[in-house]
């Protein structure tokens, strides 16, 4: 019975304490950089598209909103055809960034993506595509990956021998 | 049978195994790059490494390669001995130190063989800092694409390109660790089977260019078990989708059919199927020349209310449509107007195959049967290009003979290398005659090119000198000798094999195989006889009816019948253009059932859009006399339905309608009781493993709610299958399914192709619940036939009239797989080979052109000169635009043109 | 203008008044809350939030007004206007002021409590014409609680009653211009504070709609203007508690002159109305069966002891 009082009374002297509430909009709240918002597809170093299209972040994804499909440009440097990621399913678990192998899809903090229509949620390419590197600065995938996609020649690369004269017998 | 000890546990294997394929086979898991089940052993990547101990007191055993260690009865060997994981773990760190930054772009990633031992081996970091060794590529042609620097150099591709399928332009190059694997030069890889190179190798550096096109990993492909529609042996394969479009064919082990292996056309043939010829909706043309598109009611309507006014129908069906579909049309019109849609010098000579294998007493192997055999003698076949499968089993055969001596020096089957060491090259009893040189000559012990007539002879000769009692035929001394060494041969053989089939149109030469045959089992060989059929359902075909085009014709000019229904069928390509002309100006209505847009179907008043293999589910049955099953792969959004479903729907007051396909496969039975057999080929629709369907799409299948969100950001209820015990969808049974039901080979820790190992009863043996495809012709124990008499009369060369025959090319004469891109840049352009002698006569240079005349229209042919054509007929591509209707031979002038 | 106009008028303005001031308790309930929870509550709709009130009417009304194919659909329509009927006519006898009331009933604590035993009738029904277990569980608890708690409610008043000498509401008004009985009556006061807790099923009482047992008790199926009257029967309940505990134990409009009677029994009235939100505040739900016990073990033992002690206190010294 006192213990009940006593509660009363601790909870009656809230009145007199500070508000926790955030007043959203017109006060924002911080967001730390690596909060889980809205993804975009970012570009490397060289101002082009990240993404090698390898199906990774669709894999990882564990609501399967991710769809792309893959194609090459006339140097044989992939990207996707399309990319569209269907943010009415989009659960904002990070996955896909943590699949990802060149640091192309990346979860910024932007939260503010509500819509009267659910069909607006579905972002293309053009949507997701970002000028910038993101978070990570200066990877470029197809600088340190074998294959030669008119980024850098065979053998060009940061740990990379010149091409094998293959005629050649030498120890 | 042996018991051998791993890790301190008694297991029973097979005797003379090697231990690395007993470890498979016994399910365990165990890391290799070199052996493979069909290639053998030849211990160059050191992987398989294990412990093997010298009795039970031997605690401290030496390190081995399981791969080329024989079992042996109370054999002790550690797999997971720690020294051994070591030596594994740090043996593939060794592997991959070249290995380049590239998964997330290589076409391998997600199946790939060196990813998984990678894994298995517990190899998780690279510890090595320095520069890696790089390669250039080169251009392989537009089948492969060759990315060298991932090479783990397991020589895998080299002894399959040229120890297997004995390429010539394929090979090593360099030494130590720049060791490379391509050709001399840049250029097309020239072997028919290069394509399994994509399989073959562990890792990245041969990979499908098709597949490239339209990259899709192998999680996310819908699959389903196929039979290839491009020739008559119907190989089975594995057919995916992704996003609506077939996306690549792999092959689908069967250890009776085709093994681990597919041919390119079948491979890289599947484009067709994508083809912006598909016909996607019903399609009316009335008046001539204005097309509509219908809707799928108000057609089947129209269809309906024609039947019902027509005097009376014809069915004309297609030996590359399934039993089903062809079944479906004779219901609808009825038995007595249903006809083969070939002409009656093909389906005779089928029947006479079908005859012959049914009374002759002689078995007919399946395909992979025979490598079995030791001593062969093909008649008239180019296989290579008729049944390109069984060119790569004839030359695993032609090497049993040579393998003897290395059997007599205690030498194991799976010894591989040790085995070409003994054999160095020799050849075994394999002996072609055909009209010209052939792929497989190279393997052949002696060869023949002679006219066809020719050929007939010399295998009645054959058979004559085998048994006296056959009929014998007059031949020339050259080839007199040729029909001597094929008579010794093939009676020292303990199996010899003939082959034979309809490729040259001729009677004679299936009846000369037949003699041969008959007369060798009467020798007392264990003999087999091995014909091929022209498409892949030619002989289901043949099986349903005896009536052929011509009677169809006749019915329509006759003015008997005055609509036709045609199924899966381009009459332009069966009979004459003007044949087909006459037909179609007489008949009041023709609907085509097909899947591609062709002449026959732009002469019709109704197209209605036909499923391929990939859009429909149906059962085939190939030379052997073998029913397998296909399924649909997927669902297209569009009109697009198997025959037989449109089929039923034809009929008035929907008498047809049937539930699925097994309800069509029960009435077809009903109707063809000797057909009983095609309903063991897979299981029917009820099948369920425990209460769940098998599904099409592995369990990591992505983008399920984002691949339609485009269109319509609710998902829509998947597909359902009625037909099958297949879902369309990535929920039911993970596990291993039925042989014939396995849509996709994956297994844990085993994502790449080589999981096949976990499908099969033991490592290379019949897949679990026995191979799929059920055989519905058995040869009799005793011949109940004579032998056959009709030897061909002497060639009569006449002067200024040509016979002309034709020549059949992998990539171009089966008429779908030509439609595919990558298939037409390998297909020759038209010519008219001849022999340099009447090249010489006719006054023609290669590049100069020379017309026939075929039924009074003159077609240009480019000339070329065969050095190996004996002279006295030409040589024309079967299946190209020029020749096609043509009724082989044809007798013409040749009228040389002036440039 | 006669007698009877004014009496008319007199009845409108009260129930307009109620009514309003039940709906406000929605705002002000929400609003304490938070100002108890360190929040700030519905702020966003008019002025500090005030139209929120407006908001959710307007939206009650516009819902649909739904009733499930399987329910009886009679009774279910009935249920929620008895609770509504109940404790509107129980504010008939409620003297604010001298003057200002809608009857003068000699009998009126025995009018409140039957009206108030009315009240069990509405939980009861909802909760059997809804066809839903959930529903039934909360109707049968429901209306075993009230009827357990009417006992002593109606008892813990009986010492009042002594005191005063009368059931006339306006003369235990009048007796207490010397003491208020709050002080003689305490034991009494907490009974029927607790009583009323319970008989308005207000937190912690609110097992019969336990949303974490029951999803919301007897009326889980209501929606639309018929939950609505629950909702307005619910917080009529505790304004009309908070005007009794004023009227029976705290002098009712009587105080000081600087302020008009009307303006004290107001004031007081608030200040339960705010006491019944601050428990909701602070104090967790007990279990149905700790509720009885107490109810039973505790309450009514001590109810009967108030009444005890009052009638020989009254009875020894003459008062």
């Amino acid at each position: 019975m006192i213990s009940h009082l006593r509660s009363l009374w601790l909870v009656f002297k809230h009145m007199f304490h500070k508000r926790e509430t955030v007043q959203y909009p017109e006060e924002k709240p911080y967001l730390p950089p690596r909060w889980r918002g809205r993804i975009v597809l970012t570009r490397d170093p060289d101002g082009m598209e990240r993404c090698v299209a390898c199906y990774l972040c669709a894999a990882a994804c564990p609501v399967d909103c991710i769809s792309l499909q893959a194609t090459e440009d006339e140097n044989g440097r992939r990207y996707p055809e399309f990319f569209r990621i269907n943010f009415s399913r989009c659960i904002f678990c990070g996955y896909c960034e943590d699949a990802c192998p060149t640091y192309a899809i990346q979860l910024i903090p932007d939260f503010e993506m509500a819509e009267y229509d659910r069909q607006n949620l579905v972002y293309e390419k053009e949507h997701l595509l970002i000028s910038g590197q993101g978070k990570y600065h200066g990877y470029n995938f197809y600088r340190v990956a074998g294959v030669d996609a008119g980024v850098k020649a065979k053998g060009a690369g940061e740990k990379e021998r010149e091409p094998v004269d293959v005629r050649k017998l030498l120890p | 049978m042996a018991t051998i000890y791993i890790d301190g546990n008694p297991y029973q294997v097979k005797d003379g195994d090697n231990l690395l394929s007993a470890c498979l086979s016994l399910g365990f898991n165990l890391t290799y790059f070199c052996w493979h089940p069909a290639l053998h052993s030849v211990g160059a990547c050191r992987q398989c490494a294990i412990v093997r101990y010298r009795d039970e007191n031997d605690t401290r055993g030496r390190i081995v390669m399981a791969c080329m260690e024989q079992v042996a009865d109370q054999a002790r060997i550690s797999l997971e001995a720690p020294e051994a994981k070591q030596f594994r773990a740090q043996n593939i760190e060794s592997l991959m130190i070249n290995h380049p930054h590239d998964c997330p772009v290589c076409d391998e990633g997600g199946e790939c063989h060196l990813q998984d031992m990678t894994v298995m081996s517990g190899h998780n970091y690279r510890r090595y800092r320095f520069k890696k060794r790089t390669h250039l590529n080169q251009y392989l042609g537009p089948f492969l694409h060759h990315e060298m620097n991932r090479c783990i150099q397991c020589y895998r591709c080299v002894r399959f390109y040229n120890d297997y399928a004995e390429g010539k332009d394929f090979g090593v190059f360099a030494a130590h660790d720049d060791v490379y694997f391509g050709r001399f030069e840049p250029g097309v890889l020239e072997n028919e089977f290069s394509g399994n190179l994509v399989e073959v190798c562990p890792t990245g550096v041969f990979t499908d260019k098709t597949l490239r096109k339209h990259y899709t990993r192998k999680w996310d492909l819908t699959n389903a078990p196929s039979i290839c529609q491009q020739c008559g042996l119907g190989c089975n394969i594995i057919a995916s989708e992704r996003y609506g479009s077939l996306r690549r064919i792999l092959s689908r082990y069967n250890g009776d059919v085709n093994g681990y292996f597919i041919c390119d056309r079948g491979r890289f043939g599947y484009e067709y199927v994508n083809s912006e010829r598909r016909i996607p909706h019903a399609l009316k043309q009335e008046p001539a020349g204005n097309w509509q598109g219908l809707k799928k009611e108000i057609a089947i309507r129209e269809i309906r209310d024609r039947i019902r006014a027509a005097r009376k129908v014809i069915g004309i069906g297609s030996p590359r449509a399934s039993l089903e579909s062809n079944f479906l049309l004779r219901e609808l019109v009825g038995a007595d107007q249903f006809y083969a849609g070939i002409p009656e010098q093909e389906a005779k000579l089928i029947k006479e195959v079908l005859h012959i294998l049914r009374h002759s007493g002689v078995r007919t192997p399946s395909l992979k049967e025979t490598e079995s055999y030791d001593a062969i003698f093909v008649l008239g076949e180019d296989v290579t290009n008729t049944a390109p499968m069984l060119a790569l089993s004839l030359r695993q055969a032609a090497k049993n003979q040579p393998k003897e001596k290395a059997r007599a020096l205690k030498i194991a089957d799976w010894n591989d290398a040790a085995i070409r060491e003994v054999i160095q090259g020799q050849k075994g009893p394999l002996f072609i005659a055909a009209p010209s040189a052939t792929r497989l000559d190279d393997a052949a012990l002696a060869t023949l090119q002679a006219h066809p007539d020719e050929i007939a002879k010399t295998g009645f000769a054959v058979a004559h000198q085998l048994d006296a009692s056959a009929q014998g035929a007059e031949l020339s001394a050259s080839t007199e000798d040729f029909a001597r060494r094929v008579a010794e041969a093939l009676l020292a053989a303990k199996k010899p094999l003939v082959v034979a089939g309809t490729s040259l149109y001729s009677q004679a030469i299936i009846h000369a195989a037949a003699n041969v045959a008959m007369a060798l089992k009467k020798a007392g060989k264990d003999v087999g006889l091995f014909y091929t059929v022209p498409e892949v359902n030619s002989m289901g075909l043949m099986m349903m009816t005896d009536q052929y085009l011509e009677q169809a014709f006749h019915q329509v000019s006759s003015g008997e019948a005055d609509m036709a229904i045609v199924v899966e069928n381009d009459l332009y390509r069966r009979m004459p253009a003007h044949i087909v002309d006459a037909f179609f100006q007489k008949a009041k209505t023709v609907v085509v059932l097909d899947a591609i847009a062709h002449r026959t179907g732009e002469r019709a008043h109704f197209v209605l859009p036909a499923g391929t293999f990939a859009e429909a589910s149906g059962t085939v049955v190939n030379n052997e006399g073998r029913a397998q099953r296909f399924f649909q792969v997927y669902q297209p959004r569009n009109d697009i339905q198997s025959s037989w479903k449109w089929l039923q729907a034809l009929a008035a007051d929907d008498q047809l309608a049937v539930a699925n396909l097994d309800e069509v496969i029960s009435r077809l039975i009903a109707c063809y009781p000797e057909l009983e057999g095609i309903r063991e080929a897979a299981p029917d629709a009820r099948f369920r493993v425990g209460t769940q369907k098998i599904p099409r799409e592995p369990h990591r299948y992505s983008g399920r709610t984002a691949m339609l969100a485009h269109i319509q950001v609710s998902e829509p209820k998947p597909p359902e299958d009625p037909d099958s015990p297949l879902s369309f969808t990535m929920e039911g049974y993970v596990g291993t399914p039925p042989a014939p039901l396995t849509p996709f080979f994956w297994s844990p820790g085993w994502n790449s192709v080589q999981a096949i190992n976990k499908f099969q009863i033991e490592v290379g043996g019949p897949l679990h619940g026995g191979n799929p495809g059920k055989r519905l012709i058995e040869a009799a124990q005793q011949a109940s036939m004579p032998y056959f008499t009709d030897v061909p009369p002497a060639v009569q060369q006449q002067a200024d009239s040509w016979s002309i025959w034709p020549a059949y090319h992998i990539f171009g004469s089966d008429e779908l797989s030509a439609l595919s891109a990558p298939l037409q840049e390998r297909m020759p352009a038209s010519y008219l080979a001849l022999s340099p002698a009447d090249a010489k006569a006719l006054q023609l240079q290669p590049g100069n052109s020379v017309e026939v005349n075929f039924h009074g229209q003159a077609i240009r042919f480019p000339i070329i000169i065969k050095p190996d054509l004996p002279g006295g007929y030409a040589l024309v591509p079967k299946g190209w635009e020029a020749t096609a209707g043509w009724i082989f031979p044809v007798q013409s002038t040749l009228k040389p043109v002036q440039a | 203008m006669s007698e009877t106009w004014i009496h008319i008028i007199m009845v409108v303005l009260i129930l307009l008044v109620l009514l309003t001031i039940a709906a406000g308790l929605i705002y002000v309930e929400r609003r304490m809350l938070a100002v108890w929870q360190d929040r700030y509550g519905p702020n966003r709709t008019g002025p500090f939030g005030l139209l929120q009130v407006l908001a959710d009417m307007v939206k009650i009304f516009f819902k649909e007004d739904w009733i499930p194919p399987f329910a009886d659909k009679k009774v279910f329509i009935i249920a929620p206007t008895i609770v509504m009927m109940a404790v509107l006519m129980s504010f008939a006898v409620i003297p604010f002021t001298p003057h200002i009331g809608v009857v003068d009933l000699n009998i009126g604590v025995l009018f409140f409590l039957a009206m108030s035993s009315m009240g069990a009738y509405s939980v009861v029904l909802a909760g059997w014409s809804s066809n839903n277990k959930y529903s039934l569980l909360g109707g049968i608890r429901g209306s075993a609680q009230m009827i357990s708690y009417e006992v002593f409610m109606g008892l813990s008043l009986m010492g009042v009653v002594i005191l005063a000498g009368s059931f006339n509401l306006r003369d235990i008004v009048e007796a207490q211009r010397k003491i208020w009985f709050f002080i003689p009556q305490i034991v009494g006061f907490i009974i029927f504070f607790l009583a009323g807790l319970a008989e308005t099923h207000r937190l912690p009482f609110d097992i019969p709609e336990a949303e974490s047992e029951l999803i919301a008790g007897y009326h889980s199926e209501y929606s639309g203007m018929k939950f609505g009257m629950f909702f307005v029967g619910e917080y009529l309940g505790i304004t009309l508690i908070s005007a009794l505990v004023t009227t029976l134990y705290f002098g009712g409009w009587l105080g000081p002159h600087f302020l008009p009677p009307i303006v004290w029994f107001l004031i007081k009235m608030f200040a339960f109305i705010l006491l019944f939100i601050l428990i909701r505040a602070t104090l967790p739900r007990p279990r149905y069966d700790q509720l009885m016990s107490l109810g039973w073990k505790v309450l009514l033992p001590l109810a009967l002891l108030n009444l005890l002690v009052t009638g020989a206190v009254v009875l020894y010294w003459h008062l």
